[in-house]
């Protein structure tokens, strides 16, 4: 069923912090009736309390949200006409499965005929009829998972919220409860929305996908568009298999990345400006002859994955590349590559160094993020300036104690030749580090500032 | 040399077990069907039975026994409950004052109750008996609850409130009969010896109530050993009939974890 345009849930600047941290940060997102929205991201990246701000069982700090257009700050999650399948069921171990799905109908008096009913037939479009009197702990996961999805629907709520409902099933009944599901709502029509890490799930359920990353959220589209047009890397490296890479935008149609200059379809970015490039394995050409290709390498690796081969190449510029392609190449031979202009995607990059406050200590050193550097400079002691390192101006090291000041390594991106590291201060501040070594997530290291690109400016009056 | 199979292990403790619980438990068997004259025979039953005092004595332990219970599970419930529902650190520091009472030594606490009533010039009796049971057991009550609701998922009365439940129907439809192991426990714990107590009744009640476990020890006392363990016999099977009926409700889940 398509979506109509009347909005039946809106979510206005909603905030959410627990502990003075931040666990959504001014979220806005409207949910069409009958659509079928997931809520994407990893794990702690706040799907999951926007789902339960929803269904009522916490309050958000800042913000509204509103159903039908009516603010439901007031009304308690009992009184909502919304209906959650938990993430592990939460079937009530006390009941058999007929009084599981009659719990609803029971507490809204309804007439017990009509109980039976209503239960009967969800239990059949469920595929359970026959289970009514079983204990629920005698129940497959699978088919507690089809009861829990039945207690909620049996109530006809107008939104059905699922929290990761599929993530204790194996991949084959996962699979197949994907199915099941989507055809539940396109014959329901109800609003679903649905929350999940699986960008698998999401891309094969959703009318739109939402990913969130951090409390935030990063880009809203139809799972085409969430996966063609990413916005930035991390709904780029989140979303299926990608090469992410640096590269300049030399003018409209044309981008330059990898050591060549390829014709592309955006505009827009300035002239000369850096930009982030996203091509998917599967988008690039490889072949054995070096007619129309643009540029060449040599074949290290080729995994065969099933469909396809996964072949990773190093260019002669010193690049790699995944590629993927029905053929298998032998590793050490000669290839050539094509990339068509539709096909790469090109993306503002969100800063292009480290823009920090100090304090000046005295002519050698400046107090930066709690540690105090060795910065030479000019200005007043005590004066403020703005300090601007850039990625592969910051080296990490294992023994924190080498380091001016410590953080913790929060997320990595491989960029070609590189990787692009986001370092989490003790104080919960980020330094991004282009590296060529090798760390891993939630690795603790030293930071400290290496080589001449450090750029330091008065500060002005109204930095934050 | 072969290793000493595992089995072997066990060897102590079934001669502890067969000594001392086997053992004696037999020997009660004996004496309760052994008659005046050395035969087998039921003569002590009937002499239960045909003993108004015994009996009064009897029901009336057994009166005690239950509004203890009643009590301790009314006072219990709410407190385990609040206990579940406050947070981790808070929560342990209150479990803590709850369990502290147990350190000391039961005769003690009951003979500094004793002390305390005087100080209040309360007339000992029925009433401060009652209160003595209650505070001496009250914990044995708490604790197997509070056990249950702390470990009880919360998203069942999410489930149940994302159903339509009003808190007060989460209560009632979802968090009582999921901590009923939790009920049944508690209710074995606290029924269970006080039917069988009787230092506490004598010492709160200066001997003016006597409940039946005093009646057992003084026909012990007095030498009348046959009808003693008859009377034994006989509440040791008001508990069994207790445990078993706590048994089929309560299935597996029994939650009483180390407090004694």
């Amino acid at each position: 069923m398509v979506a109509s345009e009347k909005h039946i849930l809106d979510l206005q600047n909603v905030s959410k912090r627990y502990d003075g941290k931040t666990i959504l940060d001014n979220i806005n997102l409207y949910i069409r009736e009958g659509e079928f929205v997931t809520l994407l991201g990893p794990s702690g990246c706040g799907n999951t309390t926007t789902l339960r701000l929803i269904a009522g069982f916490i309050q958000p700090d800042d913000g509204k949200i509103l159903l039908e257009g009516e603010d439901i700050a007031g009304i308690p999650p009992y009184q909502r006409p919304l209906n959650t399948v938990f993430q592990r069921y939460a079937l009530f171990p006390h009941l058999d499965v007929y009084d599981n799905i009659a719990f609803g109908l029971k507490l809204q008096k309804t007439p017990t005929d009509e109980i039976d009913r209503r239960v009967r037939k969800v239990l059949k479009m469920v595929a359970m009829t026959d289970y009514e009197d079983r204990d629920v702990d005698s129940l497959s996961g699978g088919q507690q998972q089809r009861v829990a999805i039945a207690r909620a629907l049996v109530n006809e709520p107008k939104v059905l919220l699922l929290d990761e409902p599929l993530s204790a099933l194996d991949r084959k009944m996962r699979e197949d409860m994907q199915i099941e599901l989507k055809e539940m709502h396109q014959k329901l029509g109800i609003t679903f929305i649905y929350v999940t890490h699986d960008q698998e799930e999401a891309l094969t359920l959703s009318d739109t996908i939402v990913v969130m990353n951090e409390g935030r959220i990063q880009q809203i589209g139809t799972p085409t568009e969430i996966y063609n047009e990413p916005v930035n890397c991390f709904v780029a490296d989140f979303i299926g298999e990608s090469n992410i890479l640096d590269g300049t935008f030399i003018k409209n149609g044309l981008v330059e990345f990898i050591g060549h200059e390829f014709e592309c379809v955006d505009k827009g970015f300035g002239r000369r400006a850096p930009v982030d490039v996203v091509v998917r394995p599967e988008d690039v050409y490889i072949r054995r002859s070096q007619s129309g290709t643009q540029f060449s390498g040599t074949v290290r690796t080729c995994t065969f994955k099933g469909v396809h081969n996964e072949i990773f190449v190093d260019t002669d510029e010193g690049y790699e590349m995944m590629i993927q392609d029905y053929n298998a190449f032998e590793p050490g031979e000669r290839v050539h590559m094509l990339i068509k202009p539709e096909d790469i995607q090109v993306m503002r990059k969100e800063c292009t160094s480290n823009v920090l406050s100090g304090t000046v200590r005295d002519a050698e050193t400046v107090r930066i993020l709690g540690g105090d550097f060795p910065v030479a400079n000019s200005f007043e002691v005590g004066s403020e300036v703005k300090v601007e390192v850039p990625f592969d101006g910051i080296e990490l090291m294992d023994n924190l104690d080498d380091g001016v000041i410590s953080g913790e390594v929060h997320s990595i991106l491989y960029k070609g030749n590189h990787y692009h590291l986001t370092v989490r201060t003790e104080d919960g501040d980020s330094l991004y580090v282009d590296t060529n070594d090798i760390w891993d997530k939630g690795d603790l290291v030293g930071v400290k500032f290496i080589g001449q690109g450090i750029k330091l400016s008065k500060a002005e009056d109204e930095t934050d | 040399m072969k290793p000493i199979k595992r089995s072997a292990w066990a060897l102590p403790y079934t001669v502890f077990l067969v000594l001392f619980v086997a053992l004696p438990l037999v020997m009660v068997l004996i004496y309760a069907f052994t008659g005046r004259g050395g035969g087998v025979s039921l003569e002590n039953f009937v002499r239960f039975f045909h003993s108004p005092e015994d009996l009064h004595t009897f029901v009336y332990s057994i009166e005690i026994a239950l509004i203890t219970t009643v009590l301790c599970l009314l006072l219990g419930y709410p407190a385990a409950w609040i206990m579940s529902n406050s947070n981790l650190n808070r929560s342990s520091v209150t479990v803590m004052l709850f369990i502290l009472p147990m350190w000391i030594n039961m005769l003690i606490r009951t003979l500094a109750t004793v002390a305390l009533f005087d100080f209040l010039r309360a007339p000992l009796g029925e009433a401060t008996l009652i209160f003595g049971m209650v505070y001496n057991f009250l914990p044995f009550m708490i604790y197997p609850i509070y056990n249950t609701l702390n470990k009880m998922d919360k998203s069942y009365a999410e489930a149940a409130q994302d159903l339509g439940a009003t808190p007060i129907k989460v209560f009632t439809k979802v968090t009582v009969p999921l901590s009923m192991p939790g009920i049944w426990s508690g209710i074995l714990m606290v029924f269970m010896p006080t039917i069988s107590t009787f230092a506490v009744a004598e010492l709160l009640t200066m001997n003016k109530i006597k409940l039946f476990g005093t009646t057992i020890q003084e026909n012990i006392n007095s030498g009348m050993w046959n009808y003693g363990a008859a009377l034994a016999l006989i509440m040791l099977a008001i508990i069994g009939i207790t445990t078993l009926f706590s048994d089929s409700e309560q299935s597996s889940e029994v939650e009483t974890g180390g407090l004694i």
